[in-house]
């Protein structure tokens, strides 16, 4: 009876697992497909003869390798960002002491109810007066800091040792300096699963970009690919070659770092 | 602890950030869904007036507005329970003994939560193709005639929700899993002592256990669901006959399609207060629930 169950469970597991990856292994399948090939009924599984046609002619018809460097440009500049003005943040409100500390801390938390939409048409006006509008910095200017990013760090900071702060002041370290060289490295671990979130959530993003961008030019690959889904609603070949471009950077990144990005989602769900 | 000046320096860059790009425009979305805030006002902020009201007085009697937010209810009604419910049975499938390579299943049930969601959004649509997608033909193999999933107005909303269980569920089922995890298994060893079967097991232990992360699982789902908009934008632009029409995607017409900003604002805010409604009822509920 045992090894009947323990048949049964692998199996169900097996099954769940397969039709949770199938569309992205066939979707890796029918970008490497030949025009029209997956337009036919019975739908192909495997291309007659893989090709990367599509690919070439997603960076040399569609413009594709210009939005890939807008995503990669925006994401970077997003992460680096807002890891810089989170950690600082974070580490202050665990460890440094101000006028108003824990009350701003409550209104931060209290503000996470906030659907980040309710901003969205004001934010728009006022990155318009400033100019931001249709460019990079209308996307990362808003991005620099997040009250969960914060959160998070704060979080972890708390369990750093004052004594370890006061022996660095003692010996007449300033602060900037026991920042630089002693609190970053304590950090590091929530630094990266901050790193990671951060970097897929800026890659993913749609909405705003969508708003914001207007010149093609700026597009990310998600408003890019958005577009051209709306415009080559036939040429699937080509649409999946745009979904396997934008979507397996964050793919690989996951499954590298899927240890820092757990600990992130577990971290974050903790959040009362 | 000391050292009061420098932790201005500290925290004043992102609480700058926080207040300028998010807390101002919160408020300024109140105050902007009392204005006529509209294409003319945009090119002339005299010609801005107050409204009161307004803004939302003819939103109320705006019938798209209306099937919008119904739209987005049975989005949330059914998508919130199927998600949660294939999250919980997938966490306690991982979470058997049994399984084996669980490391390796939990990364390929996680998957497609890291996905872009526009990338993935393109793939269904091909999915749902009524006339070579492979979900058709799979059906088509067990005897089920070819279902038009993003044409036909009772089935467009169904195939988004297909769609975002799929999507979604490895979120939740990690966050299952973390609890799983963290009972104490002296509590079954307790309760199998008793003599307790497995079911049991699972309704008075597990069950108990779990209910906090339930309670906060509901919550975050449930605020999260009422924010669909890229699935309906990619797959079915809100059709067909506007039967995936979200609020948010009204909310993206009617402010950066029509530049109705003032009406806009006056939907984020709706939609934001029907939120805080749902879950300050679900706190309360889950309060009442622990203490008797």
């Amino acid at each position: 009876m045992p090894g009947l169950a323990k048949l049964f469970v692998n199996g169900v597991v097996l099954g769940v697992a397969t039709i949770t990856v199938a569309p992205l292994v066939w979707m890796l399948s029918v970008s490497l497909m030949s025009p029209g090939e997956a337009s036919t009924f019975p739908p192909p599984l495997v291309p007659g003869r893989p090709t990367l046609d599509n690919y070439r002619g997603l960076f040399a018809r569609a413009g594709m390798g210009g939005y890939l460097v807008n995503s990669v440009v925006l994401t970077t500049a997003v992460t680096l960002g807002s890891l810089l003005f989170n950690v600082a943040a974070g580490y202050a409100f665990a460890k440094l002491r101000f006028a108003g500390r824990d009350r701003i801390f409550k209104v931060l938390l209290g503000a996470l109810v906030i659907p980040s939409q309710v901003a969205m048409v004001p934010l728009f006006l006022l990155l318009k007066h400033l100019g931001l509008v249709n460019t990079y910095g209308g996307i990362v200017v808003p991005a620099l800091a997040s009250i969960f990013g914060i959160f998070v760090v704060r979080q972890y900071a708390l369990s750093i040792p004052d004594e370890l702060l006061e022996a660095a002041r003692i010996d007449g370290a300033g602060e900037f300096r026991i920042f630089r060289s002693i609190i970053v490295p304590v950090l590091r671990p929530i630094v990266v699963t901050l790193a990671v979130f951060t970097s897929l959530g800026a890659w993913n993003d749609f909405m705003w970009p969508l708003i914001v961008l207007s010149d093609m030019d700026l597009y990310t690959l998600p408003v890019a690919l958005a577009s051209l889904s709306r415009e080559h609603v036939q040429d699937n070949e080509l649409m999946m070659a745009g979904a396997v471009l934008t979507t397996l950077p964050v793919l690989l990144v996951f499954l590298v770092l899927q240890r820092y990005y757990i600990r992130g989602l577990t971290l974050g769900s903790l959040r009362e | 602890m000391k050292s009061v000046g420098a932790a201005w320096w500290f925290v004043a860059p992102a609480l700058v950030v926080i207040g300028v790009f998010f807390v101002l425009p919160v408020f300024a979305a109140l105050a902007m869904s009392l204005t006529d805030f509209d294409i003319y006002a945009l090119a002339d902020s005299r010609n801005l007036r107050l409204v009161g009201l307004r803004n939302y007085a003819e939103l109320l009697q705006t019938p798209l507005f209306w099937k919008a937010f119904r739209n987005t209810l049975y989005f949330v009604v059914v998508g919130v329970p199927l998600s949660i419910g294939v999250s919980f049975g997938a966490a306690l499938l991982l979470h058997s003994r049994l399984v084996r390579f669980p490391g390796l299943f939990r990364t390929a049930l996680f998957a497609p939560v890291v996905t872009t969601l526009v990338a993935v959004a393109v793939i269904w649509r091909y999915l749902f193709n009524p006339h070579y997608g492979l979900l058709n033909y799979a059906l088509s193999r067990v005897g089920v005639s070819p279902i038009d999933w993003l044409g036909d107005p009772s089935w467009a909303m169904p195939a988004i929700i297909v769609f975002a269980v799929w999507k979604n569920f490895g979120y939740n089922m990690i966050i299952f899993l973390a609890g799983l995890q963290s009972i104490p298994e002296p509590l079954y060893e307790a309760a199998r002592i008793d003599g307790a079967s497995i079911w049991r097991q699972f309704r008075h232990v597990t069950l108990p256990m779990l209910a906090p992360i339930v309670t906060m699982v509901n919550i975050l789902t449930i605020a999260g669901y009422f924010q669909l908009f890229a699935e309906p934008y990619v797959m079915t632009q809100g059709g067909p006959l506007q039967s995936t029409v979200s609020v948010l995607y009204f909310m993206y017409e009617e402010g950066f399609k029509w530049w109705n900003l003032g009406s806009a604002s006056a939907v984020a805010f709706l939609l934001f207060l029907f939120i805080f409604a749902v879950t300050a009822v679900q706190l309360r509920l889950a309060r009442w629930t622990h203490a008797s």
